[in-house]
């Protein structure tokens, strides 16, 4: 494996980002389990969470191999995938602020899928093209289920913001909530160095808009993104790949953690 | 023949024995993979599935079977809970023939398709009343709303099926119902 001429620190955090991010919105997901509108779609937001508990754990065993190299640990103490999901605390975890918000309603819990998505699908198809093989290989794997998730949570978006009254109105409620937390897709942290990375964020924000507003328009909602292209006068949230979280964050770690907190190295 | 090219020859007759002897290894351990299945679908077995993609002895032990090597596998979904007892299933399998330092490691690139389900595979599952993968598809219909591909319905053959849902009971499947002979059915989705 060849892991030239980058920057392991930035490396690790990268690959943090990405885990926590997968492993959040996995778990906001889950809590629809066997509370979805119906039993089919409670099934398929559930494999959703799954895939991205899946993709998750790819990029914290990664994450624990490079840091286990680079700090030479003591035997026992070595970081592992469970490790690093279940104890670090607020402030280490790097998710897009986006993924911690509550679950909301199905539009909100949709929507933020369909947000979510767009944007890794984007971002993945750049990261297969990586220096960095293992990252490419994750990649690579992630994509092929992301095609499913888009299909999934755009259809649904069109089905919510052309349906009825309330679905529409709820699906115009939850552009509203989520859209200040989509600027931070695109502004990148320290760790997010094109040199290690190889992705220019910037140049996702265009295919991303397109996507997006394609498919708010088949859905006759109204988007911000309308008109001046981006919504510059919506004023954007940004801190959680810098560890600057909401007020939810440490309910729902609490919630993630505190079996391997209480019984440490518990299993079943 | 001078002493230095006897010796030469003496170790490539050396050599060529050893890779021959890896080689009767190698398959009697593809041999085995036969036998492992998957939990979740305990027809099908490793190999059916397409999920083993090497299998390496690289530290031959002549005399005794304590090889050193590993078996490649790939997972089918990033999230498969079925992985782990897979790859358990596998070391037991190998250790229960004496392959005690086999080890099983996962690989991520290139990702699984079903394309490498084998036929065999296909068979089977049908048999077991799941519909395979459609080999006319390679890759997900990505338009929203698209008609999804006719699926035959393993139970009565009918093509006149439609699906209930894209997700299954597990990541790998869609849930399908046939309008001749009503009854619901899993597709093995194509990936
Ligand atoms: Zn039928």
């Amino acid at each position: 494996m060849k892991t030239v001429n980058l920057s392991t620190y930035q490396l690790t955090n990268y690959l943090l980002y990405l885990a926590d991010t997968n492993l959040v919105l996995s778990q906001r997901n889950a809590e629809w389990c066997g509370h979805g509108p119906i039993l089919e779609q409670d099934i398929a937001i559930t494999n959703i969470s799954l895939d991205l508990l899946g993709q998750a754990r790819n990029f914290y065993q990664y994450a624990a191999v490079l840091i286990n190299q680079s700090t030479n640990q003591r035997a026992g103490s070595e970081a592992t995938e469970d490790s690093l999901a279940y104890l670090r605390t607020e402030r280490e975890f790097k998710n897009l602020l986006i993924t911690e918000l509550p679950r909301g309603d199905w539009a909100q819990t949709i929507l933020r899928q369909f947000f979510c998505s767009v944007y890794l699908y984007l971002l993945y198809e750049q990261l297969q093209k990586s220096k960095d093989d293992q990252l490419a290989a994750i990649a690579g794997k992630s994509i092929k289920e992301l095609t499913y998730h888009i299909k999934w949570s755009g259809e649904w978006v069109i089905r919510l913001g052309d349906g009825t009254d309330e679905s529409r109105q709820r699906m115009l409620k939850a552009i509203e909530n989520l859209w200040p937390y989509t600027g931070e897709f695109f502004i990148p942290a320290e760790f997010e160095n094109e040199a290690v990375t190889g992705v220019d964020l910037s140049s996702l924000k265009q295919p991303w808009l397109q996507k997006i507003n394609t498919v708010l328009e088949e859905a006759v909602v109204w988007s911000p993104a309308f008109g001046d292209g981006w919504g510059e006068a919506v004023f954007m949230q940004t801190g959680g790949k810098q560890g600057i979280h909401t007020e939810h964050m440490g309910f729902i770690l609490a919630e993630m953690q505190y079996l391997q907190r209480t019984y440490p190295g518990a299993e079943w | 023949m001078n002493i230095f090219s006897k010796m030469i020859a003496a170790q490539n007759n050396k050599n060529t024995e050893n890779n021959s002897i890896i080689a009767s290894e190698v398959a009697i351990i593809w041999k085995l993979l036969e036998e492992v299945y998957d939990p979740e679908l305990p027809v099908l077995s490793v190999l059916d599935l397409g999920i083993v993609r090497d299998v390496q002895i690289t530290s031959p032990s002549p005399g005794g079977r304590s090889w050193e090597g590993v078996v490649m596998i790939t997972p089918t979904y990033s999230g498969c809970p079925a992985m782990d007892t897979i790859s358990m299933g596998i070391r037991l399998k190998l250790i229960e023939h004496g392959y005690n330092n086999i080890k099983v490691i996962s690989v991520l690139s290139p990702a699984w398709t079903t394309g490498w389900m084998s036929q065999a595979g296909k068979d089977k599952l049908k048999a077991y009343g799941i519909a395979p993968p459609n080999s006319n598809q390679t890759e997900e219909d990505t338009r929203l709303f698209a008609e999804p591909a006719a699926i035959q319905c393993p139970l009565c053959d009918s093509f006149h099926t439609k699906l209930i849902s894209r997700f299954g009971s597990t990541a790998c499947k869609s849930l399908y119902q046939c309008h001749d002979c009503k009854e619901p059915f899993d597709y093995f989705k194509c990936h």
